[in-house]
């Protein structure tokens, strides 16, 4: 497929703060591309650099074959984007809203649709200053869509949604992309990743740490599996310390815990059958995103992680 | 549920952006905090040209004001009270919130940009004062009396240059103003300085000789005497016309240097 958004060696500096460093990706179309890393990482100067709003330093950057400096007046028509910390003035309300953006574009979606899909059509009536963090949320992801972009970027999506927002508009964010938008999500939230991306770029320090997609990426720090389970009659340890796959067993009330390499459960699950054990409220740990984030970066993607989830 | 690309039925005719920007400044400019501000600037002039008018003292002439009534001097006054309050108090505000909410920002994103809102608040704020212009004149004169401008080209190439010169100071304030508070501020006291050199309270023929030099040098201590010959039917004199022009320009250049979307 052919990439929609092509970054090469991007260098953007703040006085004597370098933002980013180094980054270099590229997005197919269809994809929903992930930008995940920590605070301050240089996610928000990279996707800003992409839709034109800040001049790179040094670096190549190409969107739907256009230049965001050069070819701004193009480009504006079909990106849409969500900006981290943008609000609409406080009397403004959302039909007004919608309607403003929509004449601003050749050929924009129906606005009145799109209100519907993100279920603020009760708010029509609504100033901007009287919605909700989650209405306002959903409401400037009405405006990055309603000029029927080919490409969407999309600033800390879900930041301040309960969750079942968060899960609305994760649903959303899917079926925008069956209509075969391009999205760009930038995000420190590892299940946002995990659920919607099918591939992301892990940012550190202004560069590009890893880029996969996140179960290739997750699996790349697999090193260990625990296994959790009750057995249906007391079991011997030796029996399964004595396996080449198990590291370590232990017991922790009346469940069994054992460690081993990715082939353990294999191992393990055998045995028991052999025996005639039934493991009950078997349970498998296995790395996550935020495990590989945490063992590429050496620190959790965002300090806030606690509350978001 | 998907969102179709097909464009709204043909029923529905779409409004051009610009339409819809002037649109929505109009909107805005009618509620809340802005609409305080409508309220004072077309209201508090039209209520002193109510109290003026009902002074039976300020009917008559003054010998120092060259036989002309108290209400008669107070006019162009208050026509430029209006102007100021609209450009200088209400349209910074509403500029450096934007920016400070970095709605203009936004706009960047958008094919319309944000200087089309800039261009939509301007067309806004000056109709709102031709407006009050006309209504003031027009209760002046079918309530009080008072003779409508007899030299109406050179009352209306007056009202125009000090509006425009009176915008580019506005749009110099919500420039280098920091924030929304701070454009309030800064306009409120430039506000009272160039009122103060229009003559709201002491009109200029009544200031010493030295103020009245200084004033005559201001934008509005141009303004009001020419809005005034214009109104007894000279056309104003090129110095006050140049004044207003010259300000107009250097206001709006250093305008345009300074003005920040973000």
């Amino acid at each position: 497929m052919p990439a929609v958004i092509d970054v090469q060696q991007l260098h953007k500096s703040y006085q004597d703060t370098v933002a980013v460093d180094d980054v270099s990706f590229t997005v197919a179309e269809g994809e929903i591309f992930g930008i995940l890393g920590p605070n301050g990482a240089g996610k928000t100067t990279t996707v800003e650099c992409i839709e034109g709003l800040r001049t790179p330093d040094r670096g190549q950057i190409s969107v739907l074959g256009l230049d965001p400096q050069r070819d701004r007046a193009q480009l504006t028509q079909r990106l849409g984007v969500q900006l981290q910390e943008s609000r609409l003035p406080g009397q403004l309300r959302v039909a007004e809203a919608l309607e403003l953006y929509s004449s601003f574009y050749p050929a924009p979606a129906d606005w009145r649709q799109l209100m519907a899909v993100l279920g603020i059509t009760a708010k029509a009536r609504t100033p901007f200053g009287k919605l909700s963090g989650g209405q306002q949320q959903r409401l400037s992801i009405a405006l990055a869509l309603v000029g029927n972009p080919r490409v969407a970027v999309l600033d800390e999506l879900t930041t301040g949604l309960d969750p079942q927002a968060r899960r609305d508009t994760w649903e959303l964010i899917e079926r925008v992309r069956d209509r075969g938008v391009t999205i760009v999500l930038v995000t420190h939230f590892m299940a946002e990743a995990e659920r919607l991306c099918d591939r992301v770029a892990l940012i550190d320090a202004g560069r590009v740490v890893a880029l996969d997609a996140p179960a290739t990426l997750a699996d790349r720090v697999e090193s260990e599996q625990r296994i959790q389970f009750r057995p249906s009659v007391p079991l011997d340890r030796g029996l399964l310390e004595s396996l080449p796959e198990v590291t370590s067993v232990s017991h922790r009330g009346g469940a069994v815990v054992v460690t081993g390499n990715s082939n353990a459960l294999n191992a393990v699950t055998s045995v028991l059958a052999r025996r005639g054990i039934i493991a009950r409220q078997l349970r498998v740990d296995q790395a996550s995103l935020e495990d590989a984030f945490l063992a590429l970066t050496g620190r959790h993607p965002g300090s806030d992680e606690k509350q978001e989830a | 549920m998907t969102v179709t690309t097909a464009p709204p039925p043909a029923a529905v005719r779409r409004r051009s952006a610009m339409t819809q920007l002037v649109l929505t400044e109009l909107r805005l400019f009618t509620r809340g905090r802005a609409a305080v501000g409508l309220g004072l600037s077309v209201g508090f002039p039209l209520l002193l040209v109510i109290i003026f008018g009902g002074i039976h003292s300020f009917s008559t002439p003054v010998k120092a004001f060259g036989g002309l009534t108290t209400l008669d001097v107070y006019i162009p006054i208050l026509l430029v009270f209006a102007l100021a309050l609209l450009s200088l108090v209400a349209m910074p505000a509403t500029l450096a919130s934007y920016r400070e909410l970095g709605y203009l920002r936004r706009l960047k994103t958008t094919p319309a940009g944000p200087a089309r809102v800039l261009a939509a608040e301007l067309a806004v704020k000056l109709a709102v004062a031709v407006v009050t212009v006309a209504v003031i004149v027009g209760v002046a004169r079918f309530g009080y009396g008072v003779a409508a401008p007899r030299q109406i080209g050179g009352f209306i190439v007056a009202g125009l240059l000090a509006a425009a010169a009176l915008m580019a100071a506005g749009l110099l304030v919500a420039a280098v103003a920091p924030s929304a508070g701070a454009a309030r501020g800064i306009g409120a006291v430039l506000f009272y300085l160039m009122m103060f050199f229009a003559g709201l309270w002491l009109p200029i023929p009544d200031m010493p000789q030295v103020l009245q030099h200084i004033s005559h040098a201001t934008p509005l201590g141009a303004a009001v005497p020419a809005l005034q010959d214009a109104a007894l039917g000279h056309w104003p004199a090129g110095l006050q016309l140049l004044t207003m022009a010259a300000y107009l320009v250097v206001f709006g250049l250093a305008a345009a240097r300074f003005f920040r979307w973000e």
